[in-house]
């Protein structure tokens, strides 16, 4: 973290208030995400994720606000639907808007990252959800982001198809090292992922703590359920003791305070 | 855990339970997942209805229950329209009647789908244009084809001027209608891939948009016969609507039968055609009734 943090964020956030008719608010956001910094948002829902995350990409034209926004011009968006064009190929799908001479090639190679070598004529149509959010997810990677936001990519998947993408993007933001934003609503994949968490309420920060997980098998569980029982807190969720025998050993620290 | 914790519970309670074994073999009676699919079509299953006309019109002909002077057999049609051909009036009527269904048909499309794509992208075009072919939309053509008349004289300019009219119209309706229900989603990510005007236009737009000027132009192929009719019988010197005009003139009912089954043939081939060109074009997409 103290690496990262000493270079210019890749991405700076200031008083950013967005106000819109129906859905979030954004009451005074300052956030600053590093290079290379897997950052999770969570919160509950109207709780303004996926609102800072839409201002953050630029989609909300449609909104009132103010504050400062400061975002590399290397950004790509995993959107919780894989949303392919269900009429090109994969290959087509992926290299899409991308207008170097070997578009084919680093296509052709991104897939090949997601394990979907072979498959660049298939359509979308023929795909499980989980390979259509491959494909989404080599999309964005091709660009060779600098910022790669994600809001809930996850979300629509099965458990298991969760587990595996889970190790998937693990391994591909250690290659890429894009700073990555994740929305999401499930705090065990924040804790996995994320090197830090931030969390959303009424659309101000209300939690920011670094997840630093340590190596050692045992002392990585314990700091799980740290961090687990301190965001379950700040979410408003009595924790209902899953994590008892480990957490419940010794008295954590008050997560109020 | 939570998972378990009930197993446990589960093992202490009670011996484990002895799997029953379903009959696999469905019993009448048995209830069994509907399919709500149309199970697999023939491909010339929809030859059946027609068929089953034609049979029934046959044997009312050949029993004499049918009047021949009302409506000939089936057959008058073939025999009729060999002796046309031999003359050689048919084949000069069916390819001037042809020609002008294949250039109205041509020249409606590139109307259709180029003022659909300016009314249905910007603002302005729509402004400009959606409104005035309402109203045109709500005057039928073949009421204006007196005004035609007065602009263009009587010849091939007014008739192919009145079937691109016809086939305008369909045309433009349904592609407007697929480019304003793009999905916005699609708009979004055309954004955040920062795709420019002419990769949206052709990457998602058109494509998206082409099944709805596949349907306009299946409604306008057909819609084009029609058109060809009126403006053939409406003093015309050659076609086909002409050749059955003539033979009303002179109570020849086995020849008006002739450009009737050829009416049907043109516009069930000419169906067929746009059907195939869909299948090609569209075959990304997974319906019902595919």
């Amino acid at each position: 973290m103290s690496a990262v943090g000493l270079s210019a964020p890749v991405v700076r956030v200031r008083h950013l208030v967005r106000r819109f008719t129906l859905k979030g608010v954004l009451n005074g956001i300052d956030l600053d995400i590093a290079p290379g910094e897997f950052v999770a948002l969570l919160g509950a829902s109207g709780s303004g994720k996926s609102t800072l995350l839409r201002a953050i990409a630029d989609l909300d034209h449609e909104a009132e606000g103010s504050g400062e926004l400061t975002v590399p011009e290397r950004l790509s968006v995993v959107f919780q639907d894989a949303r392919l064009l269900p009429w090109l190929s994969l290959l087509d799908n992926v290299i899409l808007g991308l207008n170097q001479p070997d578009a084919r090639e680093r296509g052709r190679v991104a897939l090949a990252e997601v394990g979907l070598a072979g498959r660049e004529t298939a359509l979308p149509d023929q795909l499980s959800g989980g390979e259509q959010q491959r494909v989404a997810l080599a999309r964005a990677l091709v660009r060779e982001p600098e910022l790669l936001l994600a809001d809930e990519p996850f979300g629509a998947l099965d458990a298991l198809t969760r587990i595996r993408m889970h190790a998937l993007v693990k391994r591909l933001s250690a290659i890429h090292r894009p700073a990555i934003l994740l929305v999401t609503h499930d705090v065990d994949e924040a804790i996995e992922l994320a090197d830090r968490i931030v969390v959303l309420d009424a659309g101000k920060i209300a939690t920011d703590i670094t997840t630093a997980l340590p190596d050692d098998p045992e002392a990585r569980l314990h700091r799980f359920a740290e961090v687990r029982q301190q965001l379950l807190a700040r979410l408003g969720v009595a924790d209902a003791g899953l994590f008892g025998p480990l957490g419940g050993a010794r008295p954590l620290a008050d997560p109020a305070g | 855990m939570a998972t378990r914790s009930l197993d446990t519970l589960g093992a202490s309670l009670a011996p484990a339970p002895r799997p029953v074994v379903l009959p696999l073999p469905r019993q009448p009676g048995v209830r069994s997942a509907r399919r709500l699919g149309l199970g697999t079509p023939h491909p010339y299953g929809w030859l059946l209805g027609p068929a089953l006309l034609v049979a029934y019109w046959a044997a009312g002909s050949a029993s004499g229950f049918i009047d021949a002077r009302i409506l000939p057999a089936p057959w008058v049609a073939i025999s009729t329209g060999i002796d046309l051909w031999h003359e050689g009036r048919l084949q000069a009527n069916l390819l001037i009647s042809v020609i002008r269904a294949v250039e109205g048909v041509a020249l409606g499309t590139v109307l259709g789908v180029a003022l659909a794509l300016i009314s249905g992208l910007s603002l302005l075009g729509g402004y400009v244009f959606d409104g005035l072919i309402q109203i045109k939309r709500s005057i039928p053509v073949v009421a204006l084809i007196p005004f035609f008349i007065l602009w263009f004289g009587i010849g091939e300019v007014m008739k192919v001027t009145v079937i691109t009219l016809i086939v305008f119209l369909p045309v433009y309706i349904q592609t407007h209608n697929a480019l304003r229900s793009i999905d916005i989603r699609y708009v979004e990510l055309a954004e955040t891939l920062r795709l420019d005007q002419w990769q949206f236009l052709r990457r998602i737009v058109l494509p998206g948009a082409l099944p709805g000027v596949l349907l306009g132009l299946r409604f306008g192929v057909m819609a084009s016969w029609l058109g060809l009719v009126v403006v053939e019988e409406f003093n015309s010197t050659s076609g086909i609507g002409h050749m059955i005009d003539l033979a009303r003139t002179y109570a020849q009912s086995d020849v008006m039968l002739v450009g009737l089954v050829l009416y049907a043939v043109l516009g069930v081939s000419s169906d067929l055609l746009v059907r195939g060109l869909e299948r090609r074009l569209l075959g990304w997409r997974r319906t019902l009734g595919q």
